[in-house]
């Protein structure tokens, strides 16, 4: 993959910053529910707020999250990790800290498994840690006003390695992560809600350099389509001042994803010192060989994993790709494909064709046509039974009446006629009612083929298989 | 006449329990007391002359329809005001949280309720627990009640001051540095700052995190151990608050020193000590060992160390825990700032004091990323050191014995320096800094008629030794005095 711009001389280096906000009943450190859409401040006691005298107690369904997500990245879990305060002043660090992790994070030198174009690569992490979300502030014209309902919401910031080398890698990884922690559960991975929010650091070098540009920070990334369109531009904008003849200044940017620009937040001499402290309030995060094994236990088979099973099963990567994207449709897949384990290629083909488009949007969990079902009729296409041309009408049948695939056949009559004797009986029937087109194709004009084998299918309801409907009227046209 | 406020809480909660006595009365003399006393003395910051009277009613209409009451029923107790108290004005004694009704009570608080306690009001300190003298409040500073002129000690000096002239029975402080048994020697009462997690944190203004704990002040040893064990224990909201059982301390209260290991921490006794405080220790050294205890010497070598470390790992904590006062969400906000910088530096710079102003920048440097290695890192390791001390000494010996602070109480405006004020800490610091207990205990007074006081610092939950061997001392002494009333110094 060339760089943005078009130019082969320059090598992106990108690492990014995932926050991954964990799906707990309730906040990092306060007994006070998560909620999205809740009445501005409803979501607060005098922890959330700040309260003078109130204090922390840690949320321990978040460190099984975090703990989970560790495991599945594989990464070295700290027995003893520590929290500690990162502290600047914003209106919404009701604080005037996070509580976060600093020197001594929960998870490190973990690996994210990223498929890119049917090649699986790894994407090594520099840390996993812990830490609370901050509020949001409304704008208002000259005022603004403060939402506490967010802050103190669990997250897990995911930092990867400098190991990503363009904007497509980003997305690649960025996709990867987002179904590892739906696939996980700790996360309910809605983008539109902020769920996963993306800063990237993007530097550009001359490829071959050892060493790195300087690295501009980019917030404030939060879709898909952002990532790829901010790390983009800003490694064109990059290119286009060192071409230039300048440097690259170190600051952060603001990523704008309404007008696709970037603006500079904050300069390198304006570098933030938030002065860590080690959280006198909460003791030393301590992580057992007990709660490693317990999580262990409940990890699910990994994205990554479950893709490269359904390959080696044989399945086009494009639908394997598609049908690990979500854990549910993959364990529908698994489920059809339990009932008819001769039939993978087939299910998956008529879950991305036909159900996928049954579905128009709504969850696996809605489909008319339960996984079982579905395996019938594969199997049925599968071993003969029926044509997939026939089969389409079976599963509207299936989708309209919730009746089994083999029921609907029977009842219907649709079994495929494999007769050869049965088929050329009806093809003779049908050149004898038409004299006149047979010395038609007799002196040459073969196109007429497709009226004789139109009207064999036609007489047997659609029975005969095209192929076998094909060569019996072809062979007895010509006589044999 | 009987002066009710003259009993200890102990009688009076037996009183209140037996139906000697109604609780609305008892309240209603200490609120006399503090109506007599308070113009001049200085304690109270507000008193709740409604709520009071309404939770004493509350108590005597429990008794009458035959409920069992709690240990501190009828007991009239005061609140450092650090520590917060539901709908009650709670400051701190800054300007920045002028006027914030808090919508919860600490769990000491909510405890001592349970027990049956009457809270009368809060009690006046330095600000955000930040002093030695109680001179560094907002509002108003507290004059010690057997010298008008002196300071009371602090930074629970409403607290000491309250209980020396009896307008209440009993009181909680705050004690980071020595804020509990400071100013109980300079006032003459016992001042008890239990093992660090003893007391659940919850509702107490943080001052520094690692380093605070509610405790008692009151008249005797008895009463401040019967106030530890209603307000100890384990406490959720408190994840540093210590999973033990509850101290059976007034059981251990006669249990005496026979056979018990006393060090003397010759660190503790330098040749320049106040001749008067050096008396004291001596006595009660003296009265220990006439009540069968061993005396020892031992050193505490890195106690040199602890004042700076200490004033490191404070200021740090505190700069982190005061970043919480922006004029957002509570407290007090500056008029029509230009924009949020301003909003932010002149709420703060109005909001706060010289001194707590002053600690804010010593641990916003000491925590700067350039310079957290030499000092807040290094500070730690003192830390570690000084609880080495302590861990070494106490497997010779059962508890130590040293001064409070270097001096008796000094006139009001005589610590012109701050660290004038930082070297008054240098006797009570360690003990937070390991997270022991302390007793601060009378002992004794001066020529002038000053009380003098010495202290008991012992192992991590044995509270009850320090109250054994207080016990004893207090009884060779005599129970405190209460302070004369009309008081000397008077104009």
């Amino acid at each position: 993959m060339a760089a943005a711009g078009g130019r082969v001389t320059w090598e992106p280096v990108i690492g990014l910053e995932v926050h991954v906000q964990l799906a707990t009943a309730t906040k990092a450190f306060a007994p006070v529910p998560v909620a999205y859409g809740a009445p501005v401040n409803s979501l607060t006691d005098p922890i959330v707020l700040g309260m003078p005298g109130a204090l922390p107690t840690f949320n321990r369904a978040a460190l099984v999250a975090a703990v989970k997500l560790g495991l599945a990245t594989r990464s070295q879990i700290r027995a003893r990790s520590r929290f500690a305060r990162k502290h600047y002043f914003y209106p919404d660090l009701p604080k005037g800290y996070q509580i976060s992790q600093h020197d001594e994070p929960l998870c490190e030198h973990g690996a994210i498994d990223v498929w890119i174009a049917g090649a699986r690569h790894t994407v090594a992490l520099a840390r996993i840690h812990l830490e609370e979300d901050a509020g949001k502030l409304n704008h208002d014209g000259p005022i603004s006003r403060v939402d506490l309902n967010r802050a103190g919401v669990p997250l897990c910031e995911v930092v990867t390695e400098p190991v990503l080398r363009s904007a497509e890698q980003a997305f690649a990884y960025m996709k990867a992560l987002h179904r590892l922690v739906r696939a996980l559960g700790v996360c309910e991975g809605d983008l539109e809600k902020g769920h996963l929010r993306c800063d990237a650091n993007v530097s550009v070098r001359k490829v071959g350099a050892a060493a790195f540009g300087t690295r501009v920070e980019l917030k404030n990334i939060n879709s898909f389509r952002f990532v790829k369109a901010a790390i983009e531009h800003e490694i064109a904008r990059q290119i286009r001042v060192l071409e230039g003849g300048g440097q690259v200044e170190r600051e952060t940017r603001l990523w704008d994803g309404v007008a696709g620009i970037s603006q500079s937040m904050r300069g390198k001499e304006e570098v933030a010192d938030y002065r860590y402290l080690p959280d006198p309030d909460l003791p030393p995060l301590v992580v057992d060989a007990e709660l490693l094994a317990a999580v262990q236990a409940t990890l699910p088979e990994l994205p990554a994993d479950r893709l490269a099973r359904l390959v080696a099963a044989g399945l086009a990567f494009d639908d394997a790709d598609l049908l690990t994207s979500d854990a549910a449709l993959a364990d529908y897949l698994d489920a059809a494909v339990a009932a008819a384990p001769g039939s993978a290629r087939t299910i998956a083909t008529w879950i991305v064709n036909e159900l996928l488009r049954e579905l128009g949007g709504r969850p696996i969990a809605d489909s008319p046509v339960a996984a079982t079902a579905l395996a019938e009729l594969a199997a049925a296409i599968d071993d003969g039974t029926i044509s997939g041309k026939l089969g389409k009408d079976v599963f509207a049948k299936m989708v309209a009446t919730g009746d089994g695939a083999r029921a609907i056949i029977e009842r219907e009559g649709l079994r495929q006629i494999t007769d050869p004797a049965a088929v050329r009986a009806m093809a003779e029937a049908i050149v004898a009612a038409n004299p006149r087109q047979a010395e038609q194709y007799r002196a040459g004009k073969d196109s007429l083929l497709g009226f004789f084998v139109g009207q064999l299918m036609k007489a047997s309801g659609g029975r005969v298989n095209p192929q076998l409907a094909s060569d019996t009227m072809k062979a007895l046209l010509a006589g044999a | 006449m009987d002066d009710v406020t003259a009993l200890t809480a102990t009688t009076l909660a037996a009183d209140v329990r037996a139906g000697r006595r109604s609780a609305r009365a008892i309240t209603d003399a200490f609120l006399d007391r503090i109506a007599a006393t308070d113009g001049a003395i200085g304690a109270y910051l507000a008193v709740d002359v409604d709520g009071a009277r309404a939770a004493a009613d509350a108590v005597d209409a429990a008794r009458a329809r035959g409920e069992a009451l709690g240990p501190l029923a009828g007991v009239p107790v005061g609140v450092k005001d650090v520590i917060v108290t539901r709908d009650l004005v709670t400051t701190a004694a800054s300007k920045i949280l002028a006027g914030w009704r808090p919508p919860y009570d600490a769990t000491a608080v909510a405890r001592l309720r349970a027990a049956g306690a009457v809270v009368l009001g809060k009690l006046g300190c330095d600000e955000f627990a930040m002093g030695s003298t109680g001179e560094q409040s907002a509002w108003r500073a507290t004059a010690n009640p057997w010298d008008l002129a002196r300071v009371p000690g602090g930074s629970s000096s409403g607290s000491a001051a309250a209980m020396a002239v009896r307008s209440a029975a009993l009181t909680l402080g705050t004690d980071t540095g020595g804020s509990i048994r400071q100013p109980a020697a300079f006032c003459g009462v016992v001042g008890l700052k239990p093992t660090y997690g003893r007391v659940s944190r919850w509702g107490a203004i943080a001052y520094a995190s690692s380093l605070d704990q509610i405790g008692p002040l009151a008249a005797t040893v008895a009463d401040a151990a019967l106030a530890l064990e209603v307000i100890a224990g384990l406490d959720p909201r408190d994840a540093t608050s210590i999973d033990a059982p509850a101290p059976a301390l007034t059981a251990a209260l006669d249990r005496g020193v026979r056979g018990l290991r006393i060090g003397l921490p010759r660190e503790y006794l330098p040749d320049d000590l106040d001749p008067d405080v050096a008396a004291a220790v001596a006595r009660a050294r003296a009265i220990l060992a006439d009540a069968g205890a061993t005396i020892v010497d031992v050193s505490l070598p890195h106690t040199r160390y602890a004042l700076p470390a200490y004033y490191v790992i404070a200021p740090a904590e505190a700069a982190s825990n005061l970043a919480r006062y922006d004029g957002i969400r509570f407290g007090a906000r500056a008029k029509d700032p230009a924009d949020l910088d301003a909003l932010y530096a002149r709420t703060r710079g109005e909001g706060f004091g010289a001194e707590v102003i002053r600690r804010i920048m010593i641990g916003t440097y000491v925590l700067r990323a350039g310079s957290y290695d030499a000092y807040y890192r290094q500070a730690q390791q003192v830390r570690a050191l000084v609880r080495r001390d302590f861990d070494r000494a106490f497997a010779e010996v059962d508890c130590v014995l040293a001064p409070v602070a270097p001096t008796p109480a000094w006139p009001t405006g005589a610590t012109p320096t701050p660290l004038d004020m930082y070297r008054a800490d240098v006797f009570t610091l360690a003990c937070n800094l390991a997270g022991l207990p302390g007793l601060a205990v009378p002992c004794g007074a001066t020529a002038a008629g000053l009380p003098l006081g010495v202290q008991l610092m012992g192992r991590p939950l044995d509270e009850a030794t320090l109250c054994a061997a207080g016990q004893v001392i207090e009884r060779a002494t005599g129970p405190a005095p209460r302070a004369p009333w009309p008081p000397r110094g008077a104009a």
